[in-house]
């Protein structure tokens, strides 16, 4: 197979110059954390005050780990190390309570992300000769402006359609004759089913490949994906902490994502412990995003459990591969794409006077797309025989949740103590999906 | 003139209204009305009972949610357009009807119905005004 590159020397730098590469960067990625509020309270308490402090890539780990309730904790501006005047994006995601966590780039950190999707979508085999339709919300979410400045660099025509209206998309790819997708795969599923509805079948489309992201599937939906549409399917990987998507992303090999490690420094450690686990053992990603210069992150927990293939992939780049996701350290659920904490919906459940504490939290397939069941119990002192008024009450509470986790959710009413209640932590996420 | 109503939330599980009526049952209460209010995903069962305060005492007792309302009994000429000439004279005076059902029994060989209104006071004074004949506690207690 021929591989195309879009920064040949880069994606095949051999790993001695890349290692010193993200020292150097590493380094100077340390000066611009010094920077920050607060980096500035933690670095110097571990020996590192100025850059030079870093000898060798061994010394980062004398940084402490830097997780997401950090980042909720230097809202707004903890973690900005340029001037506000030199900010030209922000990008916010879920915190685990309400308080988002906030990424501020600047044009060249905008620039180094656009250039580093545009690698990973030159890697896939597409070039500027495609439609790229992108599927993916635009927003404060990443995934949808992350993959349209990469497009747009590679030079294809970008389709900046987002999610939703179904039949509108499959108009958009019978017109334009799409030929990439930037989709969730539970929305791509979805899509399948529901050709027939909109006139449409696999043999009017022109679509070539698809990327997917933003939650977990497995190789057999990638395969049946892949059948469905005859169409190549290509893994990507990100987070909004370390830009977006572009993170990681498939070649054509489609084995393993070539997570590009001269803007990446990883570590797989063990989440129980916190030290370095082999190539080839699953543990949680770790991720330093070594380019960036408005919101430098250092050893930043994702969370994420997968593993990085010890071996050199067929295409010659020399950027190690990262698996499929294969779990959470943590409770973070991820619905129709989006990250939403329990922690998030107990919070909205807590505020409204007519519910109870108790509550609960239902995750179902409704077909091919997930389905958020909200269960909560009415306090008999609210209750006044109206029916307008419970209707009401519901909308309410959806209306809540849906201005904290930005996803719609059902919600329903229930008698007091028919709920399982807990003392402490107790299981209160019923998942019945079927993993994808 | 004002009669008790308990209404009880009824989660959308299968029994449930069974269990109110056994709960009531078991208590020698007697229910004299009654009516299901629902919406998607859960009802509320609406009646008028012999004895309310035990009733709402003992449901409360078994975990029900359960609370008490103002309604008004009234006697409805049962032959053709007997409702429709009462709705016409609460329309008249701008008398607004939440919801209404039927008593089981008769007070007199008049129909006998339950109205909820959303002023309950005001809608006693234009009954009396318009000399249409509200069913008072005693006579429900009695049927």
């Amino acid at each position: 197979m021929d591989c195309v590159f879009w920064d040949k020397k880069t994606e095949l730098m051999p790993r001695q110059d890349l290692e010193r590469l993200q020292l150097e960067r590493l380094r100077s990625t340390v000066g611009s954390a010094l920077r920050t509020e607060w980096y500035r309270k933690r670095l110097p308490k571990v020996g590192i005050s100025k850059p030079d402090d870093i000898r060798s890539l061994d010394d980062i780990r004398r940084i402490p780990f830097t997780m997401k309730d950090d980042l909720r904790q230097g809202y707004p501006y903890g973690l900005l190390a340029v001037d506000l005047s030199d900010v030209v994006r922000m990008h916010a995601s879920s915190g685990t309570t309400g308080i988002p966590t906030v990424i501020f780039h600047t044009y060249q950190d905008l620039m180094g992300w656009a250039d580093v999707v545009a690698r990973s979508i030159v890697a896939t085999g597409a070039t500027k000769q495609d439609v790229f339709q992108n599927m993916m919300s635009y927003g404060l979410f990443t995934g949808g402006l992350g993959l349209h400045y990469g497009a747009e660099r590679v030079g294809m025509m970008v389709i900046p359609v987002g999610g939703g209206n179904t039949k509108r998309q499959v108009q958009l790819m019978k017109d334009f004759r799409s030929t990439v997708l930037h989709i969730t795969p539970s929305y791509l599923l979805h899509l399948y089913e529901k050709l027939g509805e909109c006139e449409a079948k696999v043999e009017d489309l022109f679509l070539k490949k698809a990327y997917l992201g933003a939650e977990p599937y497995s190789e057999n939906t990638r395969t049946k994906l892949e059948e469905l549409f005859s169409i190549d399917v290509y893994n990507s990987y990100g987070l909004s902490e370390m830009n977006g998507p572009g993170v990681a992303f498939e070649c054509v090999h489609k084995c393993g994502m070539h997570l590009w490690e001269d803007v990446y420094f990883v570590e797989i450690i063990n989440p129980e412990t916190g030290e370095r686990v082999p190539d080839g053992a699953i543990g949680e990603v770790v991720l330093s995003n070594v380019t960036r210069s408005a919101t430098p992150i250092l050893r930043y927990r994702t969370r994420d459990l997968a593993f990085l293939y010890p071996e050199p992939c067929a295409c010659g780049r020399t950027h190690r591969r990262l698996s499929r996701i294969t779990g959470r350290s943590d409770d973070m659920l991820i619905i129709n794409g989006a990250n939403v904490f329990p922690s998030q919906i107990e919070e909205v459940v807590m505020r409204i006077p007519e519910v109870g504490t108790n509550y609960q939290i239902c995750l179902e397939k409704d077909g091919a797309l997930d389905k958020l069941i909200v269960k909560v119990e009415i306090y008999s002192k609210m209750f006044h025989g109206s029916v307008h008024e419970l209707d009401a009450l519901k909308k309410r509470i959806k209306d809540e949740l849906r201005s904290s986790i930005t996803i719609g959710a059902h919600i329903e009413l229930h008698e007091p103590g028919s709920l399982p209640s807990f003392e402490g932590k107790g299981k209160r996420v019923i998942d019945k999906r079927i993993r994808l | 003139m004002k009669i008790t109503q308990i209404s009880v939330f009824l989660e959308n599980k299968q029994g449930r209204l069974r269990e109110v009526c056994s709960v009531l049952g078991k208590e020698r209460i007697n229910i004299r009305a009654l009516t299901i209010a629902e919406s998607e995903q859960f009802g509320i069962a609406r009646m008028v009972v012999d004895r309310h305060e035990d009733a709402i005492r003992v449901l409360k007792e078994q975990g029900f949610v359960a609370q008490l309302t103002d309604i008004v009994a009234l006697e409805v000429d049962d032959s053709p357009g007997g409702l429709a000439h009462i709705l016409q004279t609460l329309d008249d005076e701008k008398v607004n009807v939440e919801y209404m059902y039927g008593f089981v029994e008769k007070h007199s060989n008049k129909a006998l119905m339950v109205f909820r209104f959303d002023d309950t006071d005001r809608a006693l004074q234009v009954l009396r005004e318009k000399g249409i004949s509200v069913v008072g506690k005693k006579d429900i207690g009695a049927l």
